[in-house]
């Protein structure tokens, strides 16, 4: 996780705006790979979304001068990252009507067969087909980090954006909220169904292989 | 385990507050009956670590370096923003 801002982010503003090219470096080896995971939860492609993350960083460069630190350089990267991505994932899908959470499905986080029925006479709404612990060792091989992220590419647009904004590159609440431009309530519904969705793929291939 | 209380949440309940839970975004008597139930109910534990770990899980799709290529191109980009200004 990328966790909190860098400290020295003070001293990095003011050399970039001076034209330091190490300084530049710098940003681009700690926030490229991020901005290109962030574009890549809105556009079609690796591609594209490489090249949204190379026209952000020359809009970033442009507006540094701008640029007054009422947030931290990383959220304000990763806003014109996200701004960017939704311009052209929106004219990507020019044809499709575009409304942000139009393809977000309202279903429970776990198939409700799985719980007994409402009129069950002793434990109704509890656990029929309850998870089964995990094993370490199936945790830790590199396979299910990448069964981790290719369920997060197939979620719904917005619940996907939350999802890699907030557990995979670590911002908060507050961040994911100003770069998206969503509501804390519906960032946390859109987090809330993207976690139980990754979970429940999870469970299917870890039962598989266990 | 015990009888079921009126106003016990139940698993199917309980799966749909645990992210507010681990956000922090239960107010005080539900997060006290969430919390209540979890002593119980091992599967509901169960879960709720299932959900840490999905969080964790994600955290690490993070591994890839800087191409040479890429590096090059941004540093283009760089020397010619400089340029202009």
């Amino acid at each position: 996780m990328a966790g909190q801002p860098h400290p020295e982010e003070t001293e990095l503003i003011v050399a970039l705006r001076q034209g330091d090219e190490g300084a530049f470096l710098t940003v681009v080896r700690r926030y490229h790979a991020p901005m290109v995971r962030i574009a890549r939860a809105f556009v079609g492609s690796d591609a594209v979304a490489e090249e949204v993350a190379q026209e952000s960083w020359l809009a970033v460069l442009e507006g540094l001068a701008g640029f007054e630190g009422r947030s931290s350089l990383r959220s304000w990267m990763f806003s014109i990252v996200a701004n960017r991505a939704r311009t052209r994932a929106q004219r990507e899908a020019r044809s499709v009507p575009m409304s942000s959470f139009g393809d977000e499905d309202e279903g429970p986080a776990v198939d409700p067969e799985r719980f007994l029925p409402p009129d069950h006479p002793r434990w109704p709404g509890h656990w029929a087909t309850p998870p089964e612990r995990w094993a370490d060792e199936q945790l830790a091989v590199h396979e299910t980090v990448e069964l981790a992220r290719r369920a997060m590419q197939a979620l719904p647009p917005a619940q996907r954006q939350v999802i890699v904004l907030r557990d995979v590159e670590g911002c908060s609440s507050e961040e994911v909220c100003q770069a998206l431009g969503v509501s804390d309530g519906n960032q946390r519904v859109l987090l809330h169904r993207a976690r139980s969705k990754v979970r429940a793929i999870l469970e299917v291939q870890l039962r598989r292989t266990a | 385990m015990s009888m079921r209380v009126p106003d016990q949440p139940t698993c199917r309940e309980i799966v749909e507050l645990v992210t507010d839970y681990l956000e922090g975004q239960l107010p005080v008597g539900e997060r006290t009956l969430f919390e209540q139930h979890l002593v119980y109910c091992d599967w509901c534990r169960v879960y709720l670590e299932q959900m840490r770990q999905t969080i964790r899980m994600a955290g690490e799709v993070s591994e890839e370096s800087l191409s040479p290529e890429t590096r090059e191109e941004l540093v283009r980009l760089f020397r010619g923003w400089k340029g202009k200004k």
